[in-house]
C-alpha cells in the first residue's frame, strides 16, 4: 500500500515521549502495552519508558512466553491476551443500584464513565475489532450506552504491524498488518541505529496532535522502508483463513462429527471468548442483600462456553461441549455475517494461543467445512 | 450477506439505557389458573404503560430475586394495565406467583416482535398451544376476538399435561359457547371424569377447519410440540412463511446486546420470539442449536 508522502512525518524516541506527554496534557488516560505478570498486556501508561522496550512473544497454539530481542524496539511483539474491548465494554460495569423499602423499590442507574481513553499502539486487527463491536453496540436502533459512552471519545495511535505472532491471520481476513484507516495516528517502527517512527495522519485530532510534538518530513526512502515492514509481516503469517463461501459451508456442516472430536479436547473453559476483540456477551448479575434491603446490577463478561449461557428452566439448551464449540465457530465465522454483514473474526489469534489445549480456529474451520453437504443444513 | 433484520428501537442518551432499568408497578390483581399457574395484573405507579402488541415480551423482576421474560397475557385494548400468567417453575416464577394485591414488581419492555395478527386479516387463524404456551397466544385471540369480521375461521388447538392443567378455563368456555370459534382441547393423560381428547395436540391438525390457502398459523409451546406441529400443518399444506412459532431462549437485556437468546443468526428479544418457520425452521430443527 502507498504512503501518503504529503502528510506522513517522522517521529525519533523523544518524539514519542512527548506525543505521550501531549496526551496526558489533554487529559486522556494513555492505555498502551506494557510487560506486567508474564505478558504485554494493556495498562496505563505513565510515560512511554514504560512500553515493552525489547520485547517480543513467541506465541503458538496454547503457548505464549515474552522473549528478549535483542534490541531495544518498542513494538516488537503481536497482540497479548487483553484488547481495547477490556476498557470499552468492562469486564465488570454497574447498571443501577436499588434500595427495597418493604413492598416496593427504588432505583439509582449507573453514572457514566468520566475517563477518556487514549490507545497507543493498538494494533490493526484491534482497530477492526474496535469496528466489528461499533457495528454490534451503535446501530441505527441501539446505543449501548456502555460502550458508547466510553468508545465515542477515544483517540488510538496505532502501530503497523512488523513481528507477527505465529497465531496471527490478520492478512488473510483483511484486516492487517497494516490499517488502513480507522486511527487518529498510525506508526511503523524502524529500528535501528535512526531509530524512528514514520507517522501517518488519520484524522483532525491526529493532525492537531502531531502538530504538538516535535517531527520532520517523511523522505521518499522512509515511506519504501515502512512499506516494506508490513509487506514482509504479511509473508510471515502464522496462519490464514480462506474465508470464501465460509458462511455456507459452516451453516451446511451444522451437524458436522468435527464437533464432537473438537469437544474431546474442548475444556469449554471460555478463554477464547474472553480474549475475543469481537466477543460481546455479557450477564445481568444481581447481588442482592441477604436481608432485602439493597441489590445492585452489575454487567459481566459472559461466555457461551458455559452451560448457565443457554439456561432456561429445566436446563441448558446446549448442554454438551460440541454444541458449544459450535455456537462459537459459527457465530464468529458465519451468523455473525447475518447479523451485522461482517466476520466476527478479525484474525487476531488470541484464542489459539490462549487456548489451554491449543485449539486452533482456522484448522478447526478448515476440517468442518471439508465436511459440508452441498445444499445441507441450515443456509 | 443478508442485511440482519432490526425491530426499530429509541435510542438514549442517559448513562444507561433506560429499556434496562425496571419500572416499579403495583400488583393490581391476582388470579388462580392452576396448581402451578397464576395470572397477575399490573399497573405503573405513575403514568400508562406503553403500547404493546400481541406476543410481545416483558421483563418482570422481583426485587431482591430476579429477572425472567414474561409474555404479555392480556388484551391490547386494555390500556391501563397488563396481565402476565405465570407458571411457576422455580425462584423468580415462585417470587412472582406469591404476590398480593399492592405489591410491587418492576416492568420494564415491552420487547420483541409480535404474532403477525395483521397480516393475517381476511383469512383464517389456526392457533396451536401446548401448557403455558397458551399464555403468550392469549392476546393474539383476543385481539382475533376483538375484530372477528376481519378473519375467517379461528381454530384453537390446545394440549395440556392433565385436565387440572387446562388454563383459562371459564374463558375457554365462554370461547367455545360462540358459534365463531374452534376449540379442540387434548390431554396427555386423563383420569376419571376427562371425556374429551386424550393425545399429543399436534393430531387434531388434520381434523382443525380451515383452509390451507388462506390461513395463518400461530404455535407456542415446548419445542418438540412445534416442531411436529409445523410439520403437521406443513403437511396439510400450509406454507412455511405462514406458521409462526414464539420461541423461547434465555433472555437477560431484552434490548439486542447481551447475546444470550441467540438461536442462529436471530437474537430472538428483537428478530423474534416470533418467527415464520421458513426462517427458524432450519434452526430450529437442529438439535442443541
Ligand atoms: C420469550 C419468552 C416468553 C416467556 N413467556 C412466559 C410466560 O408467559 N409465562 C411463563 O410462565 N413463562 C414464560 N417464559 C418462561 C420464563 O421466563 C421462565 O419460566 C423463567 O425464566 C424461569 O425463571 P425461574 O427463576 O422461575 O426458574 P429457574 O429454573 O429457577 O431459573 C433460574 C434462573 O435462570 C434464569 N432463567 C431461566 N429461564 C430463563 C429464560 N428463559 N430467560 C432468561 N433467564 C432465564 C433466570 O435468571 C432465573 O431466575 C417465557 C420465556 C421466554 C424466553
Ligand atoms: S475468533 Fe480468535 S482469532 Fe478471531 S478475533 Fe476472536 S480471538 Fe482473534
Ligand atoms: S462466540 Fe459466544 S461469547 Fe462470543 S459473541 Fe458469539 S455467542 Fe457471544
Ligand atoms: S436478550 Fe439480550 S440480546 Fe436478546
Amino acid at each position: 500500500m502507498a504512503l501518503a508522502a504529503e502528510t506522513a512525518r517522522v517521529l525519533d524516541l523523544e518524539g514519542l515521549e512527548a506525543l505521550v506527554e501531549a496526551l496526558h496534557a489533554r487529559d486522556y488516560e494513555v492505555i498502551g502495552p506494557r510487560v506486567r505478570d508474564g505478558v504485554i498486556s494493556l495498562a496505563p501508561l505513565s510515560s512511554a519508558a514504560d512500553l515493552p522496550i525489547g520485547w517480543s512473544d513467541d506465541q503458538r497454539p496454547g503457548h505464549y512466553r515474552l522473549v528478549e530481542r535483542g534490541d531495544d524496539a518498542r513494538f516488537g511483539y503481536a497482540v497479548g491476551p487483553d484488547a481495547p474491548k477490556r476498557w470499552l465494554l468492562p469486564p465488570h460495569s454497574e447498571v443501577f443500584e436499588a434500595e427495597g423499602d418493604g413492598t416496593g423499590f427504588t432505583l439509582r442507574p449507573a453514572e457514566p464513565p468520566s475517563r477518556r481513553f487514549a490507545f497507543l499502539g493498538v494494533r490493526p486487527c484491534e482497530l477492526a475489532g474496535i469496528a466489528v463491536q461499533d457495528r454490534v453496540f451503535i446501530r441505527d436502533d441501539l446505543r449501548d450506552v456502555t460502550y458508547a459512552s466510553r468508545r465515542e471519545d477515544i483517540l488510538t495511535v496505532a502501530v503497523h504491524c512488523g513481528e507477527p505472532a505465529g497465531t496471527c491471520f490478520c492478512a488473510s481476513v483483511g484486516t492487517g498488518p497494516r490499517a488502513e484507516d480507522g486511527f487518529d495516528l498510525a506508526l511503523t517502527e524502524l529500528v535501528g541505529e535512526d531509530h524512528r517512527f514514520v507517522v501517518e495522519v488519520g484524522s483532525e485530532q491526529g493532525r492537531e496532535l502531531l502538530a504538538a510534538v516535535p517531527t520532520e518530513p517523511a523522505a521518499e526512502g522512509d515511506l519504501t522502508v515502512a512499506a516494506a515492514v508490513t509487506d514482509d509481516a504479511s509473508r510471515r503469517m502464522g496462519r490464514d483463513l480462506d474465508t470464501e463461501g465460509l458462511r455456507e459451508d459452516l451453516l451446511g456442516a451444522l451437524g458436522s462429527s468435527r464437533y464432537r472430536d473438537v469437544a474431546r479436547r474442548c475444556l469449554a473453559c471460555g478463554n477464547c471468548t474472553f480474549v475475543c476483540p469481537t466477543c460481546f456477551c455479557t450477564g445481568l448479575v444481581d447481588r442482592n442483600a441477604l436481608d432485602g434491603s439493597h441489590t445492585a446490577r452489575e454487567r459481566t463478561w459472559n461466555s457461551c462456553f458455559t452451560i448457565g449461557f443457554s439456561y432456561i428452566h429445566g436446563g441448558g439448551i446446549r448442554e454438551s461441549v460440541s454444541s458449544r464449540y459450535r455456537q462459537w465457530l459459527t457465530h464468529k465465522l458465519a451468523t455473525w455475517q447475518d447479523q451485522f454483514d461482517v466476520l466476527g473474526c478479525v484474525g487476531c489469534g488470541r484464542c489459539i494461543t490462549w487456548c489451554p489445549v491449543g485449539i486452533d480456529i482456522t484448522e478447526e474451520a478448515r476440517a468442518i467445512r471439508a465436511t459440508a453437504v452441498p445444499g445441507g443444513g441450515a443456509r | 450477506m443478508s442485511a440482519p433484520t432490526l425491530s426499530p428501537r429509541p435510542t438514549t442518551t442517559g448513562p444507561v439505557d433506560e429499556r434496562l432499568l425496571p419500572v416499579p408497578h403495583r400488583v393490581v390483581d391476582v388470579r388462580r389458573d392452576t396448581a402451578d399457574t397464576m395470572t397477575i395484573g399490573l399497573e405503573p405507579i405513575h403514568g400508562m404503560p406503553p403500547p404493546f402488541e400481541p406476543g410481545q415480551v416483558d421483563m418482570l423482576y422481583a426485587f431482591g430475586t430476579g429477572e425472567v421474560p414474561i409474555s404479555i397475557s392480556s388484551s391490547t385494548q386494555v390500556a391501563d394495565r397488563r396481565e402476565y400468567t405465570i407458571r411457576r417453575v422455580g425462584a423468580v416464577t415462585t417470587a412472582l406467583t406469591n404476590v398480593e394485591r399492592g405489591d410491587r414488581i418492576g416492568v420494564r419492555g415491552p420487547f420483541g416482535v409480535p404474532w403477525p395478527v395483521e397480516a393475517a386479516r381476511g383469512g383464517d387463524v389456526v392457533v396451536i398451544a401446548g401448557g403455558i404456551g397458551l399464555a403468550p397466544l392469549r392476546a393474539a385471540i383476543l385481539h382475533v376476538l376483538e375484530h372477528r369480521q376481519a378473519y375467517g375461521q379461528l381454530s384453537l388447538l390446545y394440549g395440556a399435561r392433565t385436565a387440572g392443567d387446562i388454563l383459562y378455563r371459564e374463558e375457554l368456555e365462554t370461547w367455545r359457547s360462540r358459534l365463531d370459534v374452534d376449540i379442540d382441547v387434548t390431554i396427555d393423560a386423563a383420569g376419571s371424569g376427562w371425556h374429551g381428547n386424550v393425545g399429543v395436540v399436534t393430531r387434531l391438525v388434520p381434523r382443525a377447519r380451515f383452509d390451507e390457502q388462506r390461513a395463518t398459523a400461530l404455535l407456542c409451546g415446548p419445542e418438540v410440540m412445534m416442531r411436529y406441529g409445523a410439520q403437521a400443518l406443513l403437511d396439510r399444506g400450509i406454507a412455511p412463511e405462514r406458521i409462526f412459532v414464539s420461541a423461547e431462549r434465555n433472555m437477560l437485556c431484552g434490548i439486542g446486546t447481551c447475546g444470550h437468546c441467540q438461536l442462529g443468526p436471530y437474537f430472538l428479544c428483537h428478530d423474534g420470539p416470533v418467527l415464520s418457520w421458513d426462517r427458524v425452521g432450519p434452526y430450529m430443527s437442529v438439535r442443541e442449536l
